[in-house]
């Protein structure tokens, strides 16, 4: 009885390091060393959102945010090829993979807010996004966002945007009165918008603008922005080192030309004005 | 220990979330599961094939995925939505739909095992002496089938008990998993929550399992 | 179908007149349901070709399905793995003579049976990574909970197995000269094994079943690849999707239950061992999962 003891305890150590291994590598200090030093990084970003993260097929996924991720990592490593891999990270999860040190690094339209602040590092913000509202092209009736008062409007999980429009000030914005509409994250709306069960979806116009070029013709932007939302790139909490040179990267990306390149080749379609500067730095917390 | 305190009252008021999902499953699984059982024992082979097909059919399905497709599919895609002012309120009654209907396949299963150990004889013997069907069924079949259904209840039960911590995948996001959960994207993970939470769902399903084993066992039949 | 048989006589010419109209007006109710959910299902444009079409593509099958299904059996066959083995471990050490295994092991089966499965998966996520230092834990949070609580169900079945054996099986063996450890590995074991092979089946249904809770802590399997990812790239696919991968659960477990049934028919007729099979349901077992 006692060899079967002293067999069991030893298979659940061999287990427990046999797939800790899976995880291993992390003898380097902070995001930036590991890019440096290993020459290989995990992003996490959004497999669900056309034109700022998906997940089409066997490919890495793609959009705007996977975009800046690959230029703002080949800076980090100083210019060199980095071998990335690529990793889901749906709004829900952003602040778990972080402290788990399952991604290193995260660009998934991650709103930098002061509710945040305490559990994440933000460096940037490397866009800035405006809360817009999107409605079937064939709808009459809602043309500006005060138009929505009483129609329904989507409420997706861990998303404040719905906020905006029913508070008032300082939380909200418009304080207008307006039928929720509950789903789990944008796809689902979008999906219900089409569907009838919804009026206007709102949210920002980067994640929108994505859904109405994916199926062109089929939904239309109000284009009456009303909110900044600061993307920023999260980092492990108190990661000071990496999130300096993450923001050197994006005032770069800005200064040589390439985030108005991006914007044009994933938003270039959808008649969106987009800002020719780099926003404000926040800088590293 | 600290974290405890200080996220123990809103970790409770999750955990009475779980009781209450627990109640209403428990009582609309039991009344959908025994309907279930009496179509697959009924003379009627389009019963029988119906309750049989939607047993398996519930009970080889991950219940995560029965419960995203409560929400995403029966309510964002065919529109069965229960509030349109409160989507809390929607999930909560979408995760019971779901949970309901996929314990009821469990409940069905339990009760007809329970039939099914009556041996034969008894029920030849019953009708040999003259008893009408319904007869049988209530003075001989039933009071022997209902003995030997009380254990593999239990167990249903205490699973369905535990189950109701995967009701966040039907959007109800504030039972005590989902809870514990945004506490540890909080604070990091807390052995003493964990812990908590675990004892708290001993006190339920513990007693529960040892008063169905003794009752089966006080009430079993001697063959 | 013996059940119908304990409770009906074979019915005479107007019991077969009354059973043919339930089944008439039954199947006429079947059919109505069934017709108003096409309808329904048709107006809510379900039966467009577009959602369906995604599903004979290669793209799909390769970029989403078959990830997430090698992810989901990968997960299912190493928890199965270290559960049978943590199982088999537990199992006999509750009917060790010795208190002190006893007792432990006797707790540790009662407590991982006892705590919710998310939970724990939640807990083995969070904590890993403090003491093993940053990496991806879904895997490990994953296969470790399986392994936990689902060993601790199968530790059940090998202590019931066992003891469905009869007593002068053991005594026969203590008889002949054998020793404990003899006793067990020659007479119990072979023929318990043949007594519980159906439930440690039938639990196997459930571990892998439990593999979707992956889709909480964002594991690549066939659940949140399916469910979540592809429908994103494919709008409007949400339901199409969720059918195509329940289909793929079902079949999965229907033929791992039909293995269960086959092995409970084989050993019923087996006169190799003196013990009666483990009902599936003696143990929390087949309900016990999510």
């Amino acid at each position: 009885m006692q060899i079967r003891r002293t067999g069991a305890v030893f298979a659940m150590a061999a287990m427990a390091a046999g797939l800790a291994a899976c995880g291993g590598g992390d003898s380097y200090a902070n995001t930036l060393e590991k890019v440096k030093g290993a020459k290989e990084i995990t992003v996490g970003t959004k497999w669900d959102q056309p034109s700022i993260g998906l997940k089409k097929g066997t490919a890495d996924p793609e959009g705007f945010d996977v975009d800046v991720a690959k230029y703002v990592v080949k800076e980090l490593a100083g210019g060199q090829d980095v071998k990335i891999t690529w990793k889901e990270a749906p709004s829900s999860n952003r602040e778990a993979l972080l402290q788990n040190g399952t991604v290193d690094i995260i660009f998934a339209t991650y709103s930098i807010t002061e509710a945040r602040k305490p559990k994440v590092t933000f460096g940037g913000p490397y866009i800035i996004a405006h809360q817009d509202t999107m409605v079937r092209a064939d709808a009459t009736g809602i043309s500006k966002a005060t138009d929505l008062k009483d129609k329904r409007i989507c409420q997706a999980q861990g998303s404040n945007s719905y906020k905006r429009i029913t508070d008032p000030p300082p939380d909200g914005k418009l304080g207008l009165p307006a039928k929720l509409v509950g789903a789990s994250n944008y796809s689902e709306c979008v999906q219900k918008l089409s569907g009838g069960n919804l009026d206007a979806v709102t949210t920002d116009n980067l994640i929108l603008a994505g859904f109405s070029a994916q199926e062109p013709g089929k939904y239309k932007l109000l284009n009456d922005p009303f909110t900044d939302e600061k993307y920023g790139v999260g980092l492990k909490k108190g990661d000071k080192a990496t999130c300096e040179a993450v923001n050197t990267a994006i005032a770069k990306m800005w200064q040589d030309g390439t985030a108005k390149q991006l914007l044009e080749k994933w938003y270039g379609k959808t008649g969106m004005e987009f800002p020719t500067s780099a926003p404000p730095a926040e800088g590293c917390a | 220990m600290d974290e405890l305190i200080q996220y123990g009252p809103e970790l409770f008021s999750g955990f009475l979330k779980n009781l209450l999902l627990s109640v209403l499953i428990g009582f609309f699984s039991l009344v959908v599961g025994t309907i279930l059982a009496a179509m697959r024992v009924s003379p009627t082979p389009v019963l029988r094939a119906a309750g049989a097909t939607y047993v398996n059919v519930l009970r080889n399905t991950p219940l995560t995925l029965v419960l995203a497709f409560c929400y995403l599919g029966l309510s964002d895609t065919l529109g069965l939505i229960f509030s349109t002012e409160v989507p809390l309120t929607n999930s909560f009654w979408l995760a019971v739909l779901g949970m309901s209907a996929y314990t009821s396949a469990f409940v069905c299963e339990a009760l007809r095992s329970g039939v099914n150990t009556v041996p034969m004889g008894q029920a030849e013997a019953a009708r040999a002496i003259g008893l009408t069907f319904f007869q049988s069924v209530r003075l001989i079949i039933f009071p022997q089938a209902f003995r030997a259904v009380i254990a593999p209840l239990g167990s249903v039960l205490i699973a369905m008990i535990k189950n109701t911590t995967v009701v966040a995948a039907a959007g109800y996001t504030v039972d005590v998993a989902a809870v514990m959960r945004e506490t540890f994207d909080t604070t990091g993970v807390s052995i003493p929550i964990f812990i908590g939470i675990v004892l708290a769902f001993l006190v339920v399903v513990l007693p529960i399992g040892w008063y169905t084993g003794w009752l089966s066992r006080r009430l079993a039949v001697a063959r | 179908m013996s059940s119908a048989s304990v409770l009906f006589d074979a019915p005479g010419r107007r019991g077969r007149l009354r059973n043919n109209l339930l089944t008439a007006v039954s199947a006429v109710v079947m059919l109505a349901i069934l017709v108003w959910a096409v309808l329904k299902l048709d107006e809510k444009g379900q039966f467009d070709w577009a959602i369906w079409e995604p599903f004979l593509t290669a793209e799909v099958w390769q970029g989403y399905l078959v990830p997430g299904l090698l992810g989901t059996l990968y997960a299912a066959v190493l928890g199965a793995v270290f559960a049978l083995v943590f199982g088999a471990v537990f199992g006999i050490a509750r009917l060790s003579d010795h208190r002190w295994i006893r007792v432990p092991a006797g707790v540790i089966v009662e407590l991982f049976r006892a705590i919710p499965l998310l939970l724990l998966i939640f807990f083995i996520w969070f904590l890993a990574p403090n003491v093993l230092g940053s990496g991806d834990y879904a895997l490990f949070a994953i296969v470790l909970a399986l392994t936990l609580y689902n060993g601790s169900v199968l530790a059940e079945v090998v202590r019931a197995g066992i003891l469905s054996i009869p007593k002068g099986q053991s005594e026969a063996g203590y008889a002949i000269g054998l020793r404990k450890g003899g006793v067990m590995r020659l007479i119990l074991l072979p023929q318990g094994l043949t007594a519980m092979m159906p439930a440690v089946v039938s639990q196997l249904v459930v571990l892998l079943k439990d593999t979707a809770l992956g889709y909480f802590i964002v594991y690549t399997d066939l659940l949140n690849m399916g469910f979540k990812t592809l429908p994103s790239a494919y709008p409007g696919t949400k339901l199409t999707a969720a059918v195509v991968i329940g289909v793929i659960y079902i079949a999965m477990a229907m033929a791992l239950s039909a293995f269960a049934t086959w092995l409970e028919k084989r050993s019923r007729r087996s006169r190799r061992t003196a013990a009666r099979p483990v009902a599936v349901s003696a143990v929390e077992g087949p309900a016990g999962g999510a």
